[in-house]
């Protein structure tokens, strides 16, 4: 403006920021004439005083804007936008309505793999969640330790640390608020009065509640963990023990030592990084360990059960605390050369999910397992994406003329492209819905797979629905980007032209590609997932030596045997009984080494520890000697072992009764022990399954080295049996749950990993069988819609219908024999490779495993394809023909 | 219909621009009001209603040439259409009319 070029010092018009305000609000065609009547009042009142004209022209400035000054929106100016939303809205609606099958399809085909999504999307953000409700959360650290033998070429990471560290920060260091240090293993059974629990739980320093926002209900939050043998209890503990009492006070004992309640704590949320049903304080720990003048509790080296979490203050750096972690690390790294030691920091909110490290302190899950989740999710999703692509391209023929129009009516490109990625949206948003039942459905499934020991919620919060809603649109947008991009691109002339002309046919290789990639993937999931489940029957019908029918193992939990046998044998349901120290064949082991004649000659040996019925009830076949002659009492150390066959075959024995009679020496690091073979029995299977057979050997037991009750059942009323049993139980233990289990049930348990398996390769045959068919589908459709024209010349001329449908399956059942023949050898050698891999003994697999994915494939691929091409191939021509 | 009579404030405006002759402009107009009615019109008011008319076709408008004044900025100038002048014209007739039928003894000691 010319004004502003005289400068500023003479510049006499009003501010000019006030001017912009003006020429933002007002339309153009009004713009210059009020802001020049504005300018000449302006003037005016300069003569006065210049604020006071600023001021006045200020309010001017306000007091214009009104609804016919003010310019509309760019939206609203193209007032056609939102009237053609909701027109966009409504043929979108109309159109899926039309099309109902495709639309189906569509929108079921999207749910099936978004629900896998929403799934991913609540566990995430319920694993973000950990440790959000600590207060201080952004200023609690964790030390973190990784440790490195002289013989260890790279260093281990691991969560705990050593109570060195944590002492050392506390006495020597500024700069750090609190140091709580923490120690795992509190294991006890605690006792009040009568009552007694046993109880798992963690030690903790006095520093705790200052650091971390665990909600104390009743005690002195500052004290409560200071004096040695002092308890929190959380609240259900507390109720467990003290029924409705305020537990604070009381003293409970654990054997012969005794604690003082001092603190009752709300349970611990489900999303913290540890869990623990009861706190001591820290110097309990420590004075147990100061008794012992060699323990090493104080050591440096002894990280492997301490954790030590810091609070620095509010404008705390970093980096000055791990400056001064590195100087402890590296002062007391060079008093030994054996092995060094370093730290890091770790804030909070990356414990859960965080880095894979040993010795947590609590369950959590790592980026890495996250990671790959997300990555999995997303192919699921990006294909099914690509399949409503897929199909909406193939649709677009239909639709091109309904483009020409609105084009020719004054569409603009933007709108055509918007009017498709509406109608996407509003499939995926239709999806979205079935989607959310089908999680909801599945949701138990995937949560029994996720936990191990990790509680795992998965409750759906209010923030939900908005992850969900973005989640579903943004699904829309890209599943309808290119087919709204095609349509969008398409000329008015064209598209009301000849159809078949248009380039709708670029890339129909790379589609047929990806389908191929498609089967080929359902036909390995559903072998894998086939395999699986025949494998898992497999090991319950597996032969394994011995009979485990009618088996009741009894868990003894450290309960006198003779006590609870002198009781349960009177009942009469009970035909026999015997002791073992573990349950064969449920993946439990125990292994020793063995020496016969050659001392440099050793052999690792699966042992277990059994009482003289033990053989009997168990049915085990004798080839030479026979059971144990009589029981040992407590204390004894066993002189008599009775081993397998391959027991005999591994030390060379001439034949299993001349090793009767024999003496072979145990080596274990207390010392060595000469025992006598007593019998030899055949072979059978120890470990579970899928392990290789090793030498067993079964020692004579003493009532110390046993933990199960074996007894042999003989009853039709299971229920009422099992109430009698527990009834005995409860008079001589009432501290630990009755814990018994049929040996069948066992074993099946111990299998349920195949299981897991099965379900896992289940889901993802199904997902890509529903994605793959679909696609098909879009192939199918696609070929017939442009090729219509041709059919119906060739039926004039006479072709018939079968062989029509044959003329335009042929390169579907060739896509579908590629897929087989490419995805057969695919599953085959995952399945022996990977899958099954080290498995001793697994199922022969043969054609019927790998064909049957095969065959499925090919049913409901030739279905979709049939149906599509016979639909074709019955249109009459004459229909088709007319408009030529 | 409306539009087809105006209202007073408008009748005043309209009055103003056929008095300015080639000189009507909003601040113009403003001014001259005050001169001759006494009446302190805000510009705003006037604005609305030089808008209000020019959509109900009473009066037309044309930028003038920029000036010195006002920061370079042209003026519109409003002129009375041939509808504002029927419209005028119309409302003068009804009141004359109106007036014609009053006897004078209504305004005696009035005036």
């Amino acid at each position: 403006m010319s004004k502003r070029q005289t400068g500023p010092s003479r510049w006499t018009g009003p501010p000019r920021w006030m001017d912009r305000i003006v020429e933002l609000y007002c339309r153009p065609e009004l713009l210059e004439d009020l802001q020049g009547d504005l300018h000449e009042y302006y003037d005016r009142n300069l003569t006065k005083s210049r604020s006071r004209a600023n001021l006045i022209f200020f309010i001017d400035v306000i007091k214009f804007f009104r609804l016919y000054t003010v310019r509309k929106p760019k939206i609203l100016g193209q007032m056609t936008f939102f009237n053609l939303f909701k027109n966009y809205f409504k043929t979108s609606i109309r159109s899926i309505a039309r099309n109902k099958l495709f639309s189906s399809i569509n929108v079921v085909g999207l749910a099936i793999s978004m629900s896998v999504g929403i799934l991913m999307i609540t566990y995430i953000s319920e694993l973000l969640t950990y440790d959000d409700f600590h207060e201080k959360s952004d200023r609690i650290y964790r030390i973190i330790t990784s440790y490195k033998d002289i013989n260890d070429s790279e260093a281990e990471d691991y969560a705990s640390t050593s109570v060195f560290i944590g002492k050392k920060l506390k006495e020597e260091y500024t700069g750090i608020d609190k140091v709580l240090i923490m120690r795992r293993n509190f294991r006890k059974d605690i006792a009040k009065g009568e009552n007694v629990i046993s109880v798992s739980g963690l030690y903790a320093s006095e520093e705790f509640f200052d650091v971390f926002s665990f909600n104390l209900l009743s005690g002195d939050a500052a004290t409560a963990l200071r004096e040695p043998n002092s308890v929190v209890l959380t609240k259900t503990t507390a109720t467990k023990l003290f029924k409705d009492v305020n537990p604070v006070g009381q003293i409970v004992t654990s054997g012969e030592d005794s604690y003082t309640v001092t603190g009752l704590m709300d349970d611990v949320p489900f999303n913290s990084h540890m869990q623990f049903e009861a706190l001591a304080s820290f110097s309990t720990a420590e004075n147990e360990y100061r008794k012992d003048e060699n323990s090493s509790f104080f050591t440096w080296r002894s990280i492997w059960s301490n954790y030590v979490y810091l609070l620095l203050p509010e404008d705390h750096n970093v980096n000055l605390v791990q400056a001064s972690l590195d100087e402890v690390a590296q002062e007391e790294n060079a008093k030994t050369d054996r092995f060094t030691i370093n730290f890091q920091l770790e804030n909070l909110a990356e414990v859960v999910p965080g880095k894979d490290l040993n010795n947590k302190i609590g369950p959590g899950r790592t980026w890495e397992v996250i990671n790959m989740m997300i990555t999995l999710t997303m192919i699921v999703i990006i294909s099914a994406c690509f399949n409503y692509t897929n199909l909406s391209i193939a649709r677009s023929l239909r639709r091109s003329k309904e483009v020409g129009i609105r084009k020719i009516v004054g569409a603009a490109r933007g709108q055509v492209f918007v009017q498709f990625i509406v109608e996407a949206m509003v499939i995926s948003a239709l999806a979205l819905v079935i989607a959310i039942v089908l999680a909801l459905l599945i949701k138990p499934e995937f949560i029994r797979i996720l936990s191990d020991r990790m509680k795992v919620e998965m409750d759906y919060r209010l923030i939900h629905i908005l992850y969900f809603l973005i989640y579903a649109l943004g699904i829309g947008f890209i599943a309808g980007f290119i087919p709204s991009l095609i349509l969008s691109k398409l000329k008015a002339i064209s598209a009301l032209g000849d159809v078949s002309k248009m380039k709708l046919l670029k890339g129909v290789n790379l589609r047929r590609v990806l389908i191929v990639f498609q089967f080929t993937l359902s036909i390995a999931f559903i072998t894998g997932a086939t395999i699986s489940y025949r494998q898992y029957k497999y090991a319950l019908n597996f032969d394994l030596g011995f009979n485990t029918e009618n088996i009741l193992n009894v868990n003894l939990r450290g309960n006198d045997s003779d006590l609870l046998l002198a009781e349960i044998e009177k009942l009469p349901e009970v035909s026999d009984y015997s002791r073992s120290g573990l349950i064969m064949s449920t993946g439990d082991t125990w292994s020793d080494r063995f020496k016969y004649n050659d001392p440099l000659d050793s052999a690792s040996v699966h042992v277990n520890y059994v009482d003289k019925n033990y053989l009997k009830v168990h049915d085990f076949e004798f080839i030479a000697g026979g059971p144990f002659p009589f029981d040992l009492s407590s204390e004894k150390e066993s002189k008599l072992i009775i081993v397998d066959e391959l027991f005999v075959d591994r030390f060379d024995f001439a034949s299993p009764e001349s090793a009767v009679g024999e003496i072979v020496t145990v080596h274990r690091t207390s010392g060595q022990e000469s025992v006598q073979i007593a019998g030899v029995i055949k072979g059978f299977q120890y470990a579970k399954i899928e392990r290789r057979r090793r030498p067993i050997a079964f020692f004579q037991g003493s009532p110390d080295s046993y933990s199960y009750m074996n007894l042999l059942v003989r009853t039709d009323d299971i229920v009422s049996f099992m109430d009698k049993l527990e009834g005995i139980w409860k008079k001589i233990d009432n501290v630990h749950p009755f814990d018994a289990e049929f040996y069948d049930d066992r074993i099946s348990q111990s299998y349920y990993g195949y299981v897991i398996t099965f379900k896992i390769f289940g889901f993802l045959a199904f997902l890509a069988i529903s994605i793959s068919s679909m696609g098909l589908m879009g192939m199918a459709v696609f070929t017939t819609e442009t090729r219509i024209k041709e059919i119906s010349v060739r039926k004039v001329m006479g072709a018939t219908e079968k062989h029509l449908v044959y003329l335009l399956s042929r390169g579907f059942i060739f896509m579908l024999i590629l897929a087989a023949i490419i995805g057969m050898p695919v599953a085959y050698l995952f399945i022996t490779s990977v899958m099954l891999a080290d498995n001793a003994n697994r199922i022969p697999i043969g054609v019927f495993e790998l064909l049957f994915g095969v065959v499925l494939i090919f049913f409901l691929g030739i279905m979709t394809i049939g149906w599509q091409t016979w639909k074709a191939a019955k249109t009459n021509p004459a229909e088709m023909l007319r408009n030529e | 219909m409306k539009g087809t009579n105006i209202g007073e404030f408008e009748e005043v405006v309209l009055l103003t621009i056929a008095s300015l002759l080639d000189e009507a402009y909003s601040v113009n107009i403003v001014d001259e009001i005050r001169k001759v009615t006494g009446r302190k019109t805000k510009l705003g008011v006037v604005h609305a209603v030089l808008k209000r008319m020019e959509d109900k076709g009473l009066i037309t408008s044309e930028l003038g040439e920029p000036t010195k004044e006002r920061g370079g900025r042209r003026k519109r100038f409003f002129q009375v259409s041939h509808a504002g002048k029927i419209a005028l014209l119309k409302s003068k007739e009804q009141r004359d009319k109106l007036w014609s039928l009053i006897p004078d003894v209504v305004f005696q000691g009035v005036r």
